[in-house]
């Protein structure tokens, strides 16, 4: 038997009113995958996880999970998925362990039934158990909010921006608790806006403005990247930036943190053109080739 | 069934953990029933008067005294003219003038000396009662003199006797239509205000998202407010009964089988317009615009009865009339249930639609 996807969207649309949110959005995740959707705020991913949650009706195409019609089987599709909205949305006046057996209650379940997927999670938030969920940190709150989103056992995870307004190291535990739900074999969507995290999955989906700019794994979309990234920096930044962009030969230059990224097609000559730039008196220049990012890809795609 | 009681226990548990809740359902109806009472009055007292003696005489006098000895005035004293007695008017201190003729005393039926008084009509309460009030008591004052003067009295005094509320005690007549308001408010404002919290914080997402039916949901938060307005309705009848003394002429039994049916109905609107609405300023207008047609219309204050045509075939779309006339009705002349059957059947038929409403508007799929 062929295995079956996950996940299956086919040329899902939806509108707000003149507003186009998801135009034609088309892809699917495999049983046991991570799939990110990365992209900027407004970019359709929560429309998008409402509509697979089956919270929302499209206006045009369909999406399925496990199968199931989003509409048409949507009682279904309820039983088997776990939801982990964007914003932290769990009762901040019971307490974690409330929390957490209200929501298997829901299911008919219990937390002893489930102790064992949640373990890895929940133990470190144990301690705390007596602990009303408003009073937890934003890590805590958010490992609270996955264990709640498991507690039923749901074959397919939806989390919407999951690490947003996380710091740093809890955001890597993070994701590694979602590679360790991933060998448990469920299958994940996760959206995020940060493009470092995008390698943590198993294959992403960029989207902006409702649509998919490119789905691959995260190597093929960098090895897709056909021209060469430089790093460019100097004592003018912004000097450099408009100097840069009047360059011919050179498809894109643009802010990167405390630096520059250069786009610039194979034979473009890193080594020639800091010379010619210090001799128009740019000082401590320094330009060296380094790998396309995923926010290359993004900023390239995004142009097109 | 199991999940309505885990979503009731969850209820349960949030109502207690809140800060503000228990202490408002509690301390709310007590106020209001400890204060209320004393003011809402439509009984007018200390009326302002000032005198303008023309007379001068012992009979002028008797009227003077009979004006400041009474309750309903306070005398603010006399002036030596009526310019100067509509000055004090004017100037809001006064807000009935009587003027007292020359010769008030000599009371000739062929010739009679016309007392007069004039109301401030700012205040058409006050205005009004007050003249009717002085009225009287210039009446009593002439009889009195004309029976001194005449030994055979020309006129029986007319009989008043006031059914099932002998004093014709203000308070009584308003107790119940607190009651009634504290009904409308708790019982329409807390399960509003509980669902559209859970919308604002976004929780009734990952309820959404499970496999709970908008039945049992709804439920949960209709049955705590149930149960907690007739604990409420209880506390305030007995504040009604220990410190008014006013006890139900009727049965109590028919006091809360009316009381369940209202807050089934009071509670029923309050999801239903929670649900239509998405933050809770919304919900509370929406609230309010109900509850002002229903303080205002019901026949709360004032009666149905002296409404234009056009008013009073609205009020028969709103639930609190029936709730209002069978209130009044038990409690104070101890109609029985039979009696008012078609009252409770409206109460029913209005329970029925906002609850049907409040499950069904309840959509868990945009």
């Amino acid at each position: 038997m062929e295995e079956r996807n996950a996940i299956e969207v086919r040329e899902l649309t939806k509108r707000y009113g003149g507003v186009t949110a998801l135009d034609r959005v088309s892809f699917e995740v495999g049983c046991g995958e991570i799939f990110g959707l990365i992209g900027p705020d407004g970019a359709g991913k929560t429309s998008l996880f409402r509509i697979l949650t089956t919270l929302l009706a499209p206006d045009g195409g369909s999406a399925s999970v496990n199968g199931l019609d989003s509409v048409a089987d949507y009682r279904q599709i309820r039983r088997q998925v776990g939801y982990m909205p964007g914003r932290f949305s769990l009762y901040a006046d019971l307490s974690v362990e409330e929390n957490l057996s209200f929501f298997a209650a829901l299911f008919g379940t219990g937390i002893r039934e489930n102790y064992d997927l949640v373990a890895p999670i929940y133990s470190q938030i144990e301690p705390f158990r007596k602990r009303r969920a408003g009073k937890l940190s934003g890590g805590m709150k958010q490992k609270l909010a996955l264990c709640c989103a498991l507690i039923h056992r749901p074959s397919v995870l939806f989390l919407d921006e999951p690490t947003t307004g996380v710091d740093a190291l809890s955001r890597g535990e993070f994701w590694d608790m979602l590679d360790g739900l991933r060998r448990c074999g469920i299958s994940i969507l996760v959206s995020t806006p940060y493009m470092d995290e995008a390698g943590r999955c198993d294959r992403i989906a960029l989207i902006n403005e409702g649509r998919i700019l490119g789905i691959d794994t995260p190597q093929g979309l960098v090895d897709g990247f056909d021209e060469g990234v430089y790093e460019l920096s100097g004592d003018d930044m912004s000097g450099l930036l408009a100097r840069v962009r009047a360059e011919r030969g050179i498809s894109g230059c643009y802010p990167f943190g405390a630096v520059h990224h250069v786009v610039a097609a194979e034979g473009f000559d890193a080594v020639a053109f800091v010379a010619r730039i210090a001799a128009e008196g740019f000082s401590g220049v320094s330009m060296q080739c380094i790998g396309a990012g995923i926010e290359d890809v993004f900023i390239k795609k995004m142009g097109r | 069934m199991k999940i309505l009681l885990v979503l009731l226990d969850k209820e349960i548990r949030q109502f207690w953990r809140n800060r503000f809740l228990p202490v408002m359902t509690i301390v709310f109806p007590i106020l209001v029933m400890l204060i209320f009472p004393w003011i809402t009055t439509m009984e007018v007292r200390n009326v302002g008067v000032v005198v303008v003696d023309g007379d001068r005489s012992s009979a002028s006098r008797r009227l003077v005294s009979k004006i400041g000895a009474s309750d309903n005035f306070s005398l603010l004293g006399t002036a030596p003219d009526f310019n100067s007695a509509l000055a004090a008017l004017e100037a809001g201190e006064a807000d009935i003038i009587v003027e007292i003729p020359d010769g008030f005393g000599e009371i000739r039926a062929e010739e009679h000396r016309n007392v007069s008084i004039s109301a401030n009509g700012v205040n058409a309460v006050k205005g009004a009662l007050g003249t009717q009030y002085m009225l009287q008591t210039v009446m009593r004052t002439q009889a009195e003199l004309l029976g001194e003067k005449m030994p055979f009295s020309p006129a029986d005094d007319i009989a008043v006797l006031n059914l099932y509320n002998p004093t014709l005690e203000y308070r009584f007549y308003m107790i119940p239509a607190l009651m009634i308001i504290l009904m409308i408010m708790l019982g329409g404002f807390l399960p509003a205000l509980n669902l559209v919290i859970e919308k604002e914080k976004g929780t009734i997402e990952q309820i959404n998202v499970s496999p709970v039916g908008r039945l049992p949901f709804t439920l949960a938060k209709l049955i705590p407010f149930w149960i907690i307005v007739l604990a409420v309705l209880s506390v305030a009848m007995l504040i009604a009964r220990f410190v008014y003394g006013l006890t139900i002429a009727g049965s109590a039994g028919a006091i809360y089988s009316a009381s369940v049916l209202f807050v089934l109905a009071m509670s029923g609107l309050g999801v239903t317009v929670a649900n239509h609405s998405s933050t809770m300023q919304q919900t509370m207008f929406e609230m309010f615009f109900f509850v002002v047609i229903f303080v205002l219309m019901s026949g709360l204050i004032t009666p149905v009865e002296s409404m234009p045509e056009w008013a009073q075939w609205i009020t028969r779309l709103l639930p609190p009339r029936y709730f209002v006339d069978i209130m009044r009705a038990v409690y104070l002349k101890g109609t029985t249930v039979a009696e008012l059957w078609r009252e409770y059947l409206a109460l029913g038929g209005f329970a029925l639609l906002f609850d049907t409403l409040a499950v069904v508007a309840y959509k868990k799929q945009a």
